[in-house]
């Protein structure tokens, strides 16, 4: 058999179409007669709504109709909860949905209140300017832990407070493992909102076809399945009737998850009633506002070590900030809950948290997905109890891995997927000592001890996670090689750039015989794979990859079978490579793959029974339970301390995604997330004033890393095979993002020493950690930097 | 009706005459109009430099020019770069799928009109020239880091 595909740098299928701009994104849809729909948004976080008067919105030019809540009649509603709690014994959950329009009262800045549907986005926007509403204000909820206090105002009027959620867990006795501790390292810690901010904003294009009574949607979504059969279930058609199309999606990052966003329900429903195809495009501000952020949440944390630095428990407590509606449920949380454990033999541990309702843009998973947070708190606690022990990082967290021969590990709590926490495979310790290595760890130490000391000093940190992926329930895929010897490959997850065009040609590729170019394949479109659930939780190439492999292996089964008969000899004797199925030995009794396919769909005679046409298979795959990724990531910053400006010098990656399908795709996929994790660790802060009004709505406000920002990134791998799937994969989408907040903080004290007070919140940035400087030189003045120094670097 | 003014611009080297309302940015001309769906819009404000196309040879960035504004100017968008479709694509088109430059390929567009400018500029440039070049397009997926890799290809295949 020729090299395998699977494992290759294979450069990717889809590459030229978005090269050329012949790619197709939701925006790029036109067709004859198209309207475009604006939304007039809530200017104010809380308040209630006494009047919306849409009389003079309704005459302006161009204008088709005007909808508010009250002219949606029946159809009005509140969203669905899309992933309901696991079944955690004692937890309590108020779902509080968003509704399609606010009715009576608006609860974030951006909440859409009425929708303006014309001939031009211009007139559209022209005309939503005219729509007035009276409003009269209450008193926000902006600060999460003020949300909570018994006098705050409440959200949700039917709710006796804004708590959404209280959820604990535990396994051992942390209280035991306090008391036998040698040292207690209690710690509060706060990390705040970023954003997604995906370069293409969400868009949506709805066309009902009366004489078919078919709806077709084009959505920016990474879930095209369930939101077509949710649209289905809303309009009250048949998922038959519905078609929903992901295209190519310009990043997704979690927020194009979220269902049902306000826009994709309202807009299918206004292409019905005005007989006409719809159009919405978010602009940028409104993507700001509109679409799902994450993440605040403020935690209290103890860590139980004994002398020699192992955990003997772990206690948390945290509050989440939900923002204004929690149609997401309670993954995030759970996943802080579950991560913060990382890569370690964690004993005893309670954790504990509530959510929390404010007058913020809705929250949902945003890469990471809460993951940062659990990372965060844990690698810091082990930071300050190095620092107290006289261990170093790297030291301390090589005394606490879980051990590979200690796989599968059960943390004894539940995950996000209401399966248990239980870990399949991994060799963190291996990780960690490569990623030592490739930094220079040991030698930048013992540099850096006789370094002068200069305004620029130099910091090394390194910081260990893991990242749950590729959990269920389950992909399908179907296989089908077409009569010109192609192979057409369908599965129902969306792609957001992640290279599914190429990782998943590779697999098929390997069992059909055929080359990389020769598979097409295509996702995200519910009219030609109508089965599975969504591209999340680095998931894709996990689930997907190996429903393709499944239905690949099926359809070579029939290749051979087939063949086999045709050259009358068993199928044990039929090779299969470069497209064609010859006899063993005897080349030139030979068939291409297309002639085999039109052979397997003749046009007369008869067919032995329980024959199926065509070489075609469609297979499913649903992993018992999610495969558990990890990693190692070093850097070397070097700090201004006049400035607080930080630069990374370098940045090294060692991450375990078991078997890589595309080290090319792989290796982007940790680049990506790596810029996306500095950018919330020191760029980026959804920054809300204390009326709950959004202070960085713009890309001049909030600061996305530029190609100065950001470093090249040194990656290696580490491969242990999940057990779980037969091509031994784990998910890798998140892993880049998951613990940079952790590494700066640790690599920033690690190079101002005394200079810097402990980092214990994200995000940072310059401004922030310039007050950190100085609040640290007011406690206890430290020997200045010499002017020479400080005159040497302007 | 809305009062329109008549525009006649050169893109790719094809003249289109038509008659648009004065407000009308030349990134949802480009789009709208004449179907070249190629050139992204990723902000209308005028960071993220999806949209940027060439204007007489100079990078700029569409929606932060009307349409007017480029009436009787030669403008190319991405389109413009691989006239013979994806079968012969540009030397930086290919040397983006080389490297593995692009994953979304959303800001890709506005990137390599940037660079192709640069490019004719600076046909050899190191690492930090291309990032500083760079650093007025945004990408959210690839890091940069095989973005720079691509131009360095590009630029070795040039000489």
């Amino acid at each position: 058999m020729s090299t395998p595909w699977f494992g290759q740098r294979v450069r990717r299928n889809e590459d030229p179409r978005l090269l050329t701009g012949g790619a197709l994104f939701v925006d790029d849809v036109q067709l004859p007669g198209l309207l475009h729909a604006a939304f007039v948004r809530s200017p104010i976080a809380h308040a209630r709504i006494l009047g919306i008067d849409t009389r003079t919105a309704r005459r302006k030019p161009g204008v088709v109709g005007v909808f508010a809540a009250d002219d949606l009649g029946s159809y009005w509603q509140h969203g669905p909860l899309l992933v309901p709690p696991p079944p955690i014994e004692g937890h309590v959950f108020h779902a509080r949905t968003q509704p399609m329009l606010a009715r009576e009262k608006v609860r974030y800045v951006g909440e859409p209140i009425a929708v303006v549907v014309a001939e031009s986005r211009y007139l559209a926007e022209d005309a939503a300017e005219e729509v007035f509403v009276d409003y009269d204000s209450l008193p926000p909820v902006v600060d999460l832990k003020a949300a909570l206090a018994t006098d705050a105002p409440r959200i949700h009027d039917d709710l006796e407070s804004n708590l959404a959620a209280h959820v604990k867990q535990r396994k051992g006795d942390y209280e035991a493992a306090r008391r036998d501790a040698a040292l207690l390292i209690s710690r509060n810690f706060r990390y705040d909102r970023g954003a997604s901010a995906a370069m293409e904003t969400r868009a949506i294009v709805a066309e009902w076809q009366a004489r078919q009574h078919e709806l077709t949607i084009w959505d920016t979504t990474q879930a095209p399945i369930p939101i077509r059969n949710g649209l289905a279930r809303l309009l009250g058609l048949s998922e038959s009737q519905v078609r929903v199309i992901a295209p190519f999606i310009g990043g997704g990052f979690g927020p194009k998850i979220m269902m049902f966003y306000q826009e994709e329900v309202l807009v299918p429903w206004l292409a019905m009633q005005l007989g006409r195809p719809v159009k919405w495009t978010e602009d940028r501000s409104e993507s700001f506002f509109a679409t799902t952020q994450e993440r605040e949440q403020i935690h209290d944390a103890e860590l139980a070590v004994a002398e020699n630095g192992r955990i003997l428990g772990v206690r948390d407590r945290f509050i989440h900030d939900g923002g204004a509606y929690d149609p997401y449920g309670l993954t995030i949380p759970i996943n802080s809950q579950c991560t913060l454990l990382g890569p370690y033999d964690v004993p005893n541990y309670e954790s504990e948290f509530t959510a929390a309702f404010t007058n913020k843009t809705i929250v949902t998973p945003v890469r990471g997905a809460g993951r940062q947070h659990g990372v965060f708190v844990m690698e810091r606690l082990l930071d300050i109890a190095a620092r107290e022990l006289g261990l170093s990082p790297v030291e301390i967290r090589r005394r606490n891995y879980i051990d590979p021969s200690d796989f599968p590990h059960d943390h004894k709590i539940l995950y996000q997927d209401s399966a248990p926490l239980v870990y399949d495979s991994g060799n963190y310790a291996e990780a960690l000592d490569r990623a030592a290595e490739m930094i220079g760890y040991d030698a930048f130490v013992q540099e850096n001890r006789v370094a002068a000391p200069s305004a620029k000093r130099r910091g090394i940190g390194i910081v260990s996670y893991v990242e749950g992926t590729g959990i269920g329930p389950y992909e399908g895929a179907r296989v089908t090689v077409e009569t010109d010897g192609k192979v057409t490959a369908a599965t129902g997850v969306g792609t957001q750039g992640q290279g599914h065009f190429t990782s998943f040609a590779q697999i098929v590729a390997d069992q059909v015989g055929v080359g990389v170019t020769d598979v097409r394949v295509v996702t995200g479109d519910t009219g030609v794979f109508g089965w599975g659930t969504g591209t999340f939780a680095s998931r894709g190439a996990v689930v997907a990859g190996n429903a393709f492999h499944a239905a690949a292996l099926l359809v070579r089964e029939k290749i051979l079978k087939l063949a086999a008969q045709f050259f009358d000899v068993i199928p044990e004797q039929i090779d299969l490579a470069e497209g064609r199925v010859s006899v063993h030995g005897t080349p030139d009794r030979s068939l291409t793959l297309g002639e085999l396919a039109a052979r397997a769909n003749p046009l007369r005679g008869a067919v032995q029974p329980g024959t199926e046409p065509g070489l075609e298979a469609t297979a499913y795959f649903g992993p018992s339970r999610g495969c558990t990724a990890s990693g190692v990531h070093a850097m070397i910053v070097e700090v201004d301390v006049e400035t607080a400006l930080v630069d990374v010098k370098r940045y090294v990656v060692v991450h375990d995604c078991g078997h890589v399908i595309n080290p090319l795709i792989v290796d982007g996929q940790i680049h990506g997330g790596v810029a996306h994790g500095i950018g919330n660790a020191f760029y980026e802060k959804l920054v809300y004033d204390e009326n709950g009004q959004l202070l960085t709505a713009s890309f001049m406000d909030y600061l996305l890393p530029t190609a100065l920002d950001v470093p090249d990134i040194e990656v290696a791998h580490v491969e242990t095979p999940s057990p779980l799937n037969p091509l031994g994969i784990k998910g890798v989408g998140e892993a880049g993002a998951i613990p940079v907040g952790a590494l700066f903080a640790q690599a920033i004290e690690n190079a101002l020493g005394h200079d810097v007070v402990e980092i214990l919140e994200m995000p940072l940035g310059p401004g922030r950690l310039f007050e950190l400087i100085q609040e640290a030189r007011a406690r206890a003045p430290v020997e200045r930097v010499p002017a020479t120094a400080r005159s040497m670097n302007p | 009706m809305a009062q329109t003014v008549s525009v006649t611009l050169h893109v790719n080297g094809v003249q289109y005459e038509r008659a648009v309302e004065p407000r009308l940015l030349l990134s949802d001309f480009l789009r709208a109009e004449l179907g070249l769906t190629g050139t992204h819009v990723g902000c209308e404000h005028g960071v993220c430099g999806a949209c940027t196309i060439l204007l007489d040879g100079e990078p700029v960035r569409s929606c932060l020019l009307f349409s007017v504004q480029a009436s009787g100017h030669n403008i190319q968008t991405v389109e413009g770069l691989a006239p013979g479709g994806e079968a012969e694509l540009h030397p930086l088109q290919v040397a983006f799928r080389e490297a593995h430059a692009l994953q979304c390929g959303f800001c890709t567009p506005g990137l390599l009109m940037t660079l192709v400018a640069f490019l004719d500029e600076n046909p050899a440039p190191t690492r930090s020239q291309i990032r500083e070049a760079i650093s007025g397009n945004l990408c959210r997926c690839t890091g940069y880091q095989h973005i720079v890799d691509a131009v360095m290809l590009a630029s070795a295949a040039r000489t």
